[in-house]
């Protein structure tokens, strides 16, 4: 995954390079000025992330929504969700992990779809970019909807 | 020096808890900071090429172009792109926020950024192949259906909430990204 985004901007940076020297320059300088721009939101970012994840492991994570069913389980699972922010190769085999523990497909899918796309510890990065309102509204609007996908998945799967 | 330090404030805020947090719970706070240590293993891992990739995009794709596919009038050429780009990509969420400055600068409809922000949040092909593994096809695949209509409500009703000069105003914004 990570290869392929290298492969790809490797050609095309040596490509650029081969057109044009000068924009090619002008091209990594916008680059890094960007990156910089936005540092000190990332590094309290991967902060709150290490802080988050180490108090809400996947231990803990299943102890909340494994067990529990219906909508009480289903609000947690995206209130977790919401909160955590963990890469998806990881994710996915502890939420199948957490399906074996007995958690409900409800849950999961609310769970998933929360951690995708609602983001509170992203938020300082997000709203840097956005401004508050449209990212409170982001946010919101994805948290709801993880009701109507956990709502779906729970029909789904259980036929 | 004093800019550097107003800068990084709430990041030095933060380090510093997590400090405080370790004296009084060592394993707590190893753990976070080991947490921490792999995220930003991951974000070095990834920004560089994400951040190359918006530097080329400025400068390369003429604002023109961008607007033609992307743009108030791209239509379902516009969405559909939208969400191609998204879906394509790799990294955690917080890549996607550079790249939609790019776009909003190329005169991107800001609906087809929302859209794009959606497909990049839970429609990436790599992860949709990897929780087809995980998950099963079932799982994965209604997901997957019922996520593409909600990101494009998603995105339509965020256009309709947001005013037209607050929509300016980010863009505006967007133009001093790189600044």
């Amino acid at each position: 995954m990570n290869i392929a985004l290298y492969v790809v901007a490797g050609i095309l940076l040596v490509f650029s390079f081969y057109k044009d020297q000068k924009k090619t320059k002008m091209a990594l300088k916008k680059a890094w000025k960007a990156f910089e721009n936005i540092l000190p939101e990332f590094l309290v970012v991967i902060l709150l992330v290490g802080l988050l994840l180490a108090i809400m492991n996947p231990e803990m994570i299943s102890s909340i929504i494994g067990d529990k069913s219906g909508w009480f389980g289903v609000i947690l699972a995206a209130v977790i969700g919401s909160i955590t922010l963990i890469p998806g190769f990881v994710a996915f085999p502890m939420t199948a992990l957490l399906l074996d523990g007995g958690a409900g497909y409800m849950q999961i899918g609310a769970f998933i779809s929360t951690l995708m796309m609602v983001g509170i510890v992203t938020m300082p990065v997000e709203i840097k970019y956005f401004g508050k309102k449209l990212t409170i509204y982001r946010n919101l609007l994805a948290f709801l909807f993880s009701f109507v996908v956990a709502l779906v998945i729970g029909v789904v799967m259980s036929r | 020096m004093k800019k550097i330090v107003k800068r990084y404030r709430v990041f030095l805020i933060v380090l510093a808890i997590m400090l405080v947090i370790t004296l009084f719970n060592y394993d707590l706070g190893i753990n976070a900071f080991g947490v921490t240590g792999y995220s930003l293993k991951e974000m070095i891992l990834v920004i560089p090429p994400v951040f190359v990739l918006l530097g080329l995009l400025d400068i390369w794709v003429p604002r023109e172009t961008m607007i033609k596919y992307m743009g108030e009038d791209s239509g379902l050429k516009g969405i559909i792109l939208a969400f191609f780009i998204g879906s394509a990509a790799a990294g955690p969420l917080y890549g996607a926020f550079p790249i939609a400055a790019v776009f909003m600068k190329k005169g991107v409809k800001f609906s087809n950024i929302m859209i794009f922000i959606g497909a990049w949040s839970t429609t990436k092909i790599p992860m949709f192949l990897f929780e087809m593994a995980s998950m099963g096809a079932k799982f994965a695949i209604t997901r997957l259906l019922i996520d593409i209509p909600g990101i494009i409500i998603i995105a339509f009703i965020l256009s309709a909430v947001m005013k037209e000069d607050e929509i300016k105003k980010i863009y505006e914004s967007a133009e001093h990204f790189d600044d």
